[in-house]
């Protein structure tokens, strides 16, 4: 569905250095894929999307949207994509359902299929009271609904959501991935997202792809991820510091326990599986007498992995640009 | 066509695929969308109306006691009438990049150029629109002018509001390819605009007339397109159809028009970058 060979995007402004927001980026997703690209802002996210979707030209490199190339072919691109952008898609002066049915003539149906199209919508994205509202007076969860449903008038093969749930209380967000999941069913949708929520790549998405200065640093499944680049851990501590050895030793054999250390009263392991490993090393401390104060088990996400590879977190991007680092190698 | 799966969900009125339209085809669904606003609140077109309507109540009768025989066939308002439609048009189409402005902004610009609607298209069909409250407008101000003894020639002012509503595109399209130009500062573009409007306006004779102005005001009027356009309906409204003076105001509008579309189109294809 997506093929993109060494994509590239430089800005050159009149001022200012130029700007590598996208280098060399080799992409493969295949149909019915729902991927999510995660980076903090600034790591080429919105801009590689901006490319696929024919906003703007590559520097260099090649992309095929949907079997056509973005360059040569950008109509046609166009015509079988979905794009919900980051701003609201319907006109803020519009009523909601003026822009589904002009949405739907642009796509090639008549008026009245339009009318049908955008009632068909407003019923599936719980947007029918809001027919004859004026966009502006919409509230925010009501317009990403439906910038969702202009994005999906013509059952597009692939769909683009670039940040869709920004801005988004959490019931707002569960409500829209709600609609989206039901609906990328209904049609065996691919579908794009651009997010830097963790959870929600993490929850959402089949595949995250993790960029970064505007380069891929990780492909594959959340949990291959986390398990690969992060692992689960155990953080213990005993009543007594003269405990603290044998206690490491308990905790070096449980499955696939690796880089024990012992820091005072505490003791810190990598493990195959936390919530099962716990309970494990409680029983073996206890028949071996050892005094357990304190025991944490902890499983990763996608910001361990982020750590793990850039060194910095995705939480508090912008200030943690030169985070200390010592943190992972511990 | 139907949807592809889970019989049990009811069918979906979807578009046949790779479905394509004329340039015309899109030009024209573009003008319809810009339309639905005006249309779904009519009133808004009366908010372009208290402009003219207050300088026809407050400045004509001022005109008229200080320079009234003074002025080219001497009746103030067959002389004042014509410059008010203009200065109708060139308020509301020189302010309306303001529209696509707001539309970059929010993500509605966006969310069209990532639609199969040509691009050149959704610039020509939004200046198109323009002609819509152009002519709304003038039927309402000569309307309202008819009882203080205001008259005009029917088939002059038909094609008046022809030659209004083609120098409205132009104007409209340099609006929006304004709009496009500035949109990273929008504030540059009421700068800009506000900057250029009024030498424009008073360089035009619309207001008072520019035979008792000085002889470098005269020269700068004469490369200012839009005199022309003024004393062609001065001349339209007044049944002149045939002059030269009718001539020039087309050749004037039209060259307007032009100009402004290429720049529009030009600045649209890259708007997005």
């Amino acid at each position: 569905m997506i093929r993109t060979r060494g994509l590239t995007k430089d800005f050159t402004g009149g001022k200012g250095p130029t700007v590598h927001a996208v280098r060399g980026l080799d992409l493969d997703i295949a149909p019915g894929e729902l991927v999510a690209v995660l980076g903090p802002n600034g790591a080429g996210k919105t801009t590689t999307i901006r490319m696929l979707t024919t906003l703007i030209a590559p520097t260099s490199g090649t992309a095929e949207v949907a079997g056509a190339d973005v360059a040569r072919e950008p109509a046609t691109v166009r015509r079988r994509i979905g794009y919900v952008g980051q701003g609201n898609g319907a006109g803020h002066a519009q009523r909601a359902g003026d822009e589904l049915v002009v949405q739907g003539t642009i796509y090639g149906l008549d008026r009245r299929d339009a009318r049908r199209r955008a009632a068909e919508l407003m019923d599936q994205l719980d947007l029918e009271p809001l027919a004859r509202r004026k966009v502006s007076d919409l509230s925010g969860g009501q317009r990403r609904r439906l910038d969702v449903a202009l994005g999906l008038v013509h059952a597009p093969r692939l769909l683009f959501l670039d940040e869709p749930s920004t801005g988004l209380d959490p019931h707002n967000r569960a409500n829209l991935w709600e609609h989206i999941l039901r609906l990328r069913e209904r049609h065996a949708m691919t579908v794009v997202l651009t997010t830097h929520y963790l959870d929600e790549a993490d929850q959402m998405a089949e595949r995250v792809v993790v960029v970064d200065e505007g380069r891929v640093i990780a492909d594959d499944t959340a949990a291959a991820l986390k398990h690969t680049l992060a692992g689960d851990r155990l953080v213990l501590a005993t009543a007594d510091p003269a405990h603290a050895p044998a206690l490491a030793e308990v905790a070096a054999r449980v499955p696939g326990a690796r880089d024990v250390e012992v820091d005072g009263v505490e003791v810190r392991a990598r493990v195959a599986d936390a919530p099962t490993a716990l309970p494990a090393v409680l029983a073996a401390a206890a028949a071996r007498g050892l005094a357990v104060a304190r025991a944490e088990g902890h499983q990763p996400t996608l910001d361990d992995v982020f750590l793990t590879l850039t060194g910095r977190s995705l939480r508090e991007e912008g200030a943690a640009r030169s985070a200390d680092p010592v943190e992972v190698a511990a | 066509m139907t949807a592809t799966t889970a019989e049990t969900l009811p069918a979906e009125t979807l578009p046949a695929r790779e479905a394509t339209r004329s340039w015309w085809g899109d030009a024209w669904l573009v003008m319809t969308r810009e339309l639905l606003p005006t249309l779904r609140d009519p009133f808004s077109v009366v908010f372009g109306l208290i402009q003219p309507v207050v300088f026809l109540g407050l400045f004509g009768p001022l005109l008229a006691g200080s320079v009234g025989d003074g002025l080219p066939g001497g009746d103030v308002w067959a002389w004042f009438v014509p410059g008010i439609l203009v200065m109708t048009t060139l308020f509301g189409t020189s302010t309306t990049g303001a529209n696509l402005l707001f539309e970059m902004q929010t993500g509605a610009h966006e969310r069209l150029l990532v639609t199969p609607l040509a691009r050149s298209a959704q610039l020509v069909g939004r200046s198109w629109k323009e002609m819509v409250p152009i002519v709304a407008q003038s039927v309402v101000v000569v309307a309202v002018m008819l009882p203080f003894g205001f008259s005009f020639s029917p088939a002059g002012a038909l094609l008046g509001l022809v030659l209004l509503a083609v120098f409205g595109v132009g104007i409209g399209s340099l609006s929006y390819a304004l709009a496009i130009a500035v949109r990273k500062q929008d504030w540059m573009f009421w700068a800009v605009q506000q900057t250029l409007l009024f030498p424009l306006l008073i360089l035009s004779g619309m207001l008072l007339p520019l035979e008792t102005g000085p002889r470098w005001m005269q020269v700068a009027a004469d490369v200012n397109p839009l005199r022309y356009v003024v004393d062609a309906e001065r001349a339209l409204f007044a049944g002149d159809l045939a002059s030269t003076t009718v001539a020039w105001g087309a050749v004037a509008a039209v060259l307007t028009a032009g100009v402004g579309l290429l720049a529009g189109v030009r600045t649209l294809a890259r708007s997005a970058r």
